[in-house]
């Protein structure tokens, strides 16, 4: 017992929740401690791309977006997602108008309407580095002139965009540099 | 909507009506600058490139002088997604909840159930616990199981133009974006939840995974 609680001194810090749940006969002290997390959360809020609901989604179903599942978000929003994508931007206005993806309208909004990040666990994270397209989101990443250039920048969008002055806000950096290890992001204000 | 009038002269609250743009930071009417508003999320390589990251922020364009008293709502849940086979539909959750000063997590592990609705799963031996680092002073870490936790204030990582764009939309600013543009989040701070997770707990090698966060009340 006296080893026990030794270790359960050491680790509470890190593992109280973990000793209070596994609870064996050793751990009643902990198991009368434990918080109760019991009953049912429901959902308010969601995200996987950065501007997605906030740029895409009519004001008036923007809460509906939020409380829809990931797999359920293609079939009752893709059409909206391109409906508002052409009113926004003039590099969709005509038949066959492509992005720097070579994704038009249609194509374009069905990837964006589902709103999860896709991240490929093996390569080097990015937003868009010029060679990797979407294989997570990194602190640094300038993703809303990534955004602005697809919207707005058509066919050559990376090189010579069909409308220059709405495909890059000239922000390209945060006000505050990250840090190399945990928790990378910086000190608050 | 506390949190926006700190932040004065940028004509947030002018245009945000109208058309709102942001990374999610106030995204939608029912969240919006409450304790579930979900401002960012990103997933990114750790030092340790065997690793994952995942952050969430919540509660954005906190000035300094409100950061102080900004918590972490007890009754909201956030949630880490992530669909390893391809369907959209979560496999794995990681969750963090926050209770008398400290956030505590569970997972990666499979959730009771998928969807809108959950329940904390607190049997889960994979997890850890680590005190919210009150403003002003250093970032309280904790590690478990190769696993890192964090959760406190931080800078909003977030950078754009906002009002220039909110000024392009509205009609008013024809020339388009300014060079240099002005960062509107900066100088405002966020509530951060970060994790960091071994890949082997996620995915086998070579996988890409989906994955998003969310806020549920309970």
């Amino acid at each position: 017992m006296k080893n026990i609680h030794k270790i359960k001194v050491l680790t509470v810090a890190v593992a109280v929740s973990l000793f209070a749940f596994n609870c064996s006969n050793d751990d009643d002290d902990n198991m009368n401690n434990a918080p109760d997390f019991s009953g049912t959360y429901s959902q308010e809020d969601q995200m996987g791309r950065p501007a997605i609901n906030t740029v895409f989604v009519s004001a008036a179903s923007k809460d509906m977006f939020n409380v829809t599942i990931p797999s359920a978000q293609g079939a009752a929003f893709q059409s909206m997602f391109q409906t508002n994508l052409k009113a926004l931007s003039p590099a969709y206005a005509n038949p066959g108008d492509k992005n720097a993806l070579g994704l038009d309208a249609a194509a374009f909004t069905g990837l964006l309407a589902t709103d999860v990040l896709t991240v490929a666990l093996d390569k080097p994270t990015t937003f868009y580095d010029g060679t990797n397209v979407l294989t997570g989101r990194n602190l640094a990443d300038d993703v809303i002139t990534v955004e602005l250039i697809l919207i707005f920048g058509g066919e050559t969008g990376l090189t010579m965009s069909e409308n220059p002055t709405l495909s890059n806000d000239n922000v390209n950096a945060n006000d505050k540099p990250f840090l190399p290890s945990f928790p990378y992001l910086a000190s608050p204000w | 909507m506390k949190n926006l009038k700190t932040v004065i002269g940028i004509g947030v609250i002018a245009v945000a009506s109208f058309f709102v743009i942001a990374a999610d930071h106030i995204d939608a009417p029912a969240v919006k600058g409450g304790s579930s508003d979900i401002t960012d999320f990103y997933a990114f390589r750790g030092q340790n490139t065997d690793n994952m990251v995942f952050v969430a922020n919540i509660q954005g364009l906190l000035s300094p002088s409100a950061t102080s008293s900004a918590k972490f709502a007890e009754d909201v849940l956030i949630e880490f997604n992530i669909d390893n086979t391809g369907d959209n539909v979560e496999d794995l959750v990681i969750q963090a909840i926050s209770k008398n000063g400290k956030m505590y997590f569970f997972g990666p592990v499979a959730p009771a159930q998928t969807g809108l609705n959950s329940t904390i799963q607190y049997t889960s031996t994979i997890g850890g616990v680590v005190d919210i680092t009150p403003y002003g002073t250093n970032a309280k870490i904790s590690t478990n199981g190769g696993m890192s936790f964090f959760a406190g204030p931080r800078d909003d990582p977030f950078f754009f133009d906002f009002a220039q764009y909110s000024a392009i939309i509205a009609g008013t600013a024809t020339g388009g974006f300014n060079n240099p543009g002005a960062d509107t989040f900066a100088g405002t701070n966020v509530l951060s939840i970060v994790v960091e997770v071994p890949k082997s707990m996620i995915a086998g090698s070579g996988t890409t995974i989906n994955t998003w966060v969310e806020s549920k009340r309970k």
